[in-house]
């Protein structure tokens, strides 16, 4: 967990410990980590004072929240139907070469985490490959590995 | 408790204001059936099969009775063509999940509910939440939970507080109305492949 404790509790006490904001709570962590370790749902039980059955059913409910690792970078790759006839394809299996990873895995250097999506909403840009919510557009094979690289 | 007049299959009866119209039934010695329900939980309305229908004519309609809230002169009707088909698919479809409960083949027949009508997919838990709201509402105990959602959706043991509480108390097990050793089994799956005893909202 590269998230420590103490992070934990400033971000609870910017809640004032309030039960109803278990989500918005769980959603900075998730941001600010990526993922949610059972250290942090602990805390954030403990903290305010729902019982661990309730968020884990909050975290394992709610596609936002990670319950396994991820990378530093989440790169979606959008396979809706513009994107796809636009050869979203051949740019998920370029990102596979160069990660090693596929859909849903990390890698060992928690760098990247993959996933496909199926619209991002922005069909005029497609092929489109998102990396931490910014949209790469029009994206060619060759420039896959060039932007892959200006990630660290 | 005030009391106020409601008429259920045709029959007047006095009910105390406030219940639930299957509150109002059963004080009535009317029966509904039902799967969620229990007398000691918060309504929960989740498994439908008390659905009945109120009120006259174009204004008539289908509600859940565990959930509906009895009014003054509310016409209720338990059984009807229609509501005897829709619990009927209720039925079937819970069936496709827990074919061999013993709870939902009698209501199976008195619906004629074909255990057959859906291809199997016995998961054994049909969601009603009986182990897990006993757990947290009248035990308090918060031992079992639900997680994930949609087809994924499945009871879940927290192991820490599991391994401390529920040797000594198991009053979940008999409630579940598909089998008994749903809860059982997945307590023990809990137990035997949680890697450690934590899991409690530990401080360390
Ligand atoms: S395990 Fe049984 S009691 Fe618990 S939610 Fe599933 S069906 Fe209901
Ligand atoms: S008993 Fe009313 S919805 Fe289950």
């Amino acid at each position: 967990m590269t998230i420590d404790i103490d992070r934990i509790d400033q971000i609870i006490d910017m809640h004032q410990c309030e039960a109803s904001s278990l989500i918005q709570v769980l959603l900075e962590i998730q941001g600010e980590n990526h993922w949610l370790p059972k250290e942090a749902l602990d805390r954030v039980s403990e903290k305010l004072q729902v019982p661990l059955s309730r968020t884990m059913h909050i975290a394992s409910f709610y596609k936002a929240f990670s319950l396994v690792p991820k990378g530093r970078h989440e790169v979606h790759i959008c396979m809706g139907t513009a994107c796809h006839v636009r050869g979203a394809k051949r740019i998920l299996e370029t990102v596979e070469d160069l990660t090693g990873i596929k859909p849903g895995e990390t890698d060992a250097d928690m760098k990247f985490s993959l996933e496909t999506v199926n619209c991002l909403g922005c069909c005029a840009l497609g092929p489109v490959m998102e990396i931490n919510g910014k949209a790469h557009g029009k994206i060619s094979v060759s420039e896959t590995a060039a932007v892959l690289e200006r990630y660290e | 408790m005030n009391e106020i007049r409601i008429q259920i299959d045709g029959k007047e009866v006095r009910v105390g204001e406030g219940m639930t119209v299957l509150e109002g039934a059963q004080s009535a010695g009317i029966t509904i059936p039902k799967l969620c329900h229990h007398d000691k939980l918060v309504p929960f309305g989740g498994c439908r099969l008390c659905i009945v229908e109120v009120g006259n004519g174009v204004s008539a309609k289908l509600v859940v009775s565990c959930v509906y809230p009895v009014e003054e002169n509310l016409v209720v009707r338990t059984r009807s063509e229609k509501i005897d088909r829709i619990r009927k698919t209720i039925l079937e479809l819970l069936l496709a999940h827990a074919p061999n409960s013993p709870e939902l083949q009698v209501l199976a027949r008195e619906y004629g509910a074909d255990k057959d009508r859906f291809e199997k997919e016995a998961s054994f838990c049909i969601h009603c939440g009986l182990c897990v709201r006993y757990c947290n509402e009248v035990k308090k105990l918060n031992a079992v939970g639900f997680v994930d959602r949609g087809i994924r959706k499945e009871i879940a043991f927290i192991p820490g507080i599991a391994a401390r509480e529920c040797k000594n108390c198991m009053e979940c097990f008999p409630l579940c109305p598909t089998s008994y050793l749903q809860a059982a089994f997945v307590l023990i799956e809990a137990l035997a492949f949680s890697t450690t005893s934590s899991g409690t909202a530990s401080t360390e």
